[in-house]
């Protein structure tokens, strides 16, 4: 069995959610190869060589692949994909964007986001925004993966010595091509990456109030999160949401301030290790999952908690 | 231009399912269901471009059993002008229904086909993404703005760190995230007109189209159970709690 692994990256450096995607692929057991698809990806497939347990890196450098356009990337996949028992890429935005298409390509059902590997060819993966897990079985010549990270300790950045091999195939379909990007700019810990998540939703009330949640991450070294309800009303961009529709974490501690805690949330933070909720509706349904409670108003708790930590 | 819509008949996203004793799927007897809400914000999406005279046709399609029959005409009170269902009672996969879609596709040539980026019960999010493959045409996932000018779409989608906007070559495939836009409800006079739409009913071998799959699904089971903790009376308190279970 040799399974191929789709690096995530931006050109420039190679993500996080690569090295959890890689631990999935040691539990299926196999040679480890990792293709890294992009522009001027030079330094990402020497870091890719790094990742223990990787035994070889393709790179595949070519300007079609610069915004990893799924009509590009997929035809690319699909022709170096055919060889090998398994295809795993992160359940980020670009692996859910690309790799149904190299399924649907190879004429074999995609399993998204599993949370773990059983056997070769049997996972599990949550349905009903995390209601219920199911497990599933493959019998297709080559299994179709997407890793839910949060679900996979990563494995060591360092450690391994893989040989980088250029593949030249290019593809261009020529049907889409990239505009521009409007990306967030942070300089705290990646979301789905923190060891500490502080969240705000509709009971914070404006985007200004979002200042102390602010203060409050950066002394404790977290990231920021929202609920839909805190996007939707225009207080934090989309990307900062947490839940069934936006980005799952898995943290140590969450901290979900003046957010009820509907099913969509929950979904995307259920799985943290200590969840704390401060929310001032004693009702409210975020205190059955959370291991501490308080009831309280929170711009007196949140100011006096930053006060204190 | 002709615009393409495929809805899916789901439990409503309010229902808390629970996973059947016997292991074998999700207890959905008398559950409520509705519309998967992606497909209502594609539906909304069709129509809007229709009102803007950007489409002239809009055209909904479901796959599954006949009470998907209900899906669809809400879809035409939302505006859809008529429907297709392709009945059959197989549970199916996301690759069938990509199939399933590519065969309406191609008697219908729609130059724009729009559906969720998810449905709510399997949480796939690959349905858009297998049918742009299989019908070789561009794709536009997770979308939260979507404008047509003669012959290319310029969508904004959402990703991981922000926001990217795409140029495709129609016909193209879409797939809605929730900021698209603010779906309608049908109103009772819509919802009477919608009755006389016409409604089409095919089947996956009038399509000559192949539903079976080579994934199984071998149990369902309840997630590990999650129980309240405690309430602490304040914030020294919370910050002595967390301190000893070593968090911070």
């Amino acid at each position: 069995m040799t399974i191929l692994v789709i690096a995530e990256h931006d050109n420039k450096a190679l993500a996080p959610a690569t090295l959890n995607t890689v631990a999935a692929a040691a539990k299926i057991g196999g040679d480890i190869h990792v293709l890294v698809a992009g522009q001027g990806v030079g330094a990402v497939a020497e870091a890719a060589a790094k990742i223990a347990g990787v035994a070889k890196v393709l790179s595949a450098d070519n300007a079609a692949y610069a915004h990893q356009l799924p009509e590009n990337v997929a035809p690319l996949v699909t022709e170096l994909g055919n060889g090998y028992s398994h295809i795993l890429a992160a359940a980020t935005s670009n692996g859910k964007n690309i790799l149904p298409r190299v399924a649907a390509a190879l004429d074999v059902d995609q399993i998204s986001e599993i949370i773990s590997v059983e056997s070769a060819d049997t996972f599990k993966r949550p349905i009903y925004a995390g209601n219920a897990i199911a497990t599933v079985q493959s019998n297709a010549a080559v299994k179709v993966i997407t890793v839910r990270a949060t679900g996979f300790d990563p494995v060591a950045a360092e450690g391994g010595s893989a040989a980088v091999e250029a593949v030249g195939a290019a593809h261009d379909a020529g049907i889409s091509s990239f505009v521009n990007e409007e990306l967030a700019k942070s300089d705290r810990p990646e979301l789905t990456a923190a060891k500490i998540v502080v969240s705000g939703g509709r009971g914070m009330q404006n985007g200004d109030n979002f200042k102390h949640l602010y203060a409050l991450a950066d002394k404790l070294g977290a990231a920021v999160g929202a609920s839909r309800a805190a996007v939707d009303a225009g207080f934090v961009p989309n990307d900062m949401q947490v839940g069934q529709t936006g980005k799952i974490v898995a943290p140590q501690l969450y901290i979900a301030v003046g957010i009820s805690g509907a099913i969509q949330h929950l979904a995307g933070m259920k799985d943290s290790k200590v969840i704390v909720a401060i929310n001032k509706d004693e009702e409210a349904p975020i205190f059955q999952v959370a291991d501490y409670g308080l009831v309280a108003d929170l711009f007196e708790a949140i100011p006096e908690l930053e006060k204190l930590v | 231009m002709k615009a393409l819509v495929s809805v899916k008949r789901v439990a409503d996203y309010n229902v808390k399912v629970r996973p059947k004793a016997d292991g074998s799927g999700v207890e959905l007897a008398n559950v409520k269901m509705s519309m998967n809400p992606f497909d209502e914000i594609a539906m909304e999406e069709a129509v809007r471009l229709k009102e803007r005279g950007a489409v002239t046709e809009v055209v909904v399609v479901s796959c599954g059993p006949s009470q998907c029959q209900e899906t669809l005409r809400v879809a035409l009170a939302m505006g859809a002008d008529r429907a297709i269902l392709v009945e059959t009672s197989v549970e199916l996969q996301p690759l069938a229904v990509a199939k399933l879609l590519h065969a309406v596709v191609s008697r219908e040539a729609p130059q724009l086909i729009i559906l969720g980026k998810q449905a709510i019960d399997d949480d796939s999010n690959q349905t858009g993404q297998m049918l742009a493959a299989l019908a070789g045409l561009s794709q536009a996932t997770f979308a939260s703005n979507v404008s047509i000018t003669q012959d290319k779409l310029q969508v904004t989608r959402e990703v991981d760190g922000g926001l990217e906007t795409l140029l495709l070559t129609l016909p193209a495939v879409v797939t809605t995230d929730l900021r698209l836009n603010e779906p309608r409800y049908a109103t009772l006079p819509n919802i009477m007109k919608a009755k006389k739409k016409p409604l089409e009913i095919v089947t996956p071998e009038v399509l000559n189209v192949d539903v079976t799959s080579r994934l199984k699904t071998l149990r369902v089971a309840a997630p590990a159970n999650r129980s309240a903790g405690i309430k602490v009376p304040d914030v020294r308190t919370l910050l002595e709690k967390l301190t000893e279970t070593n968090v911070l």
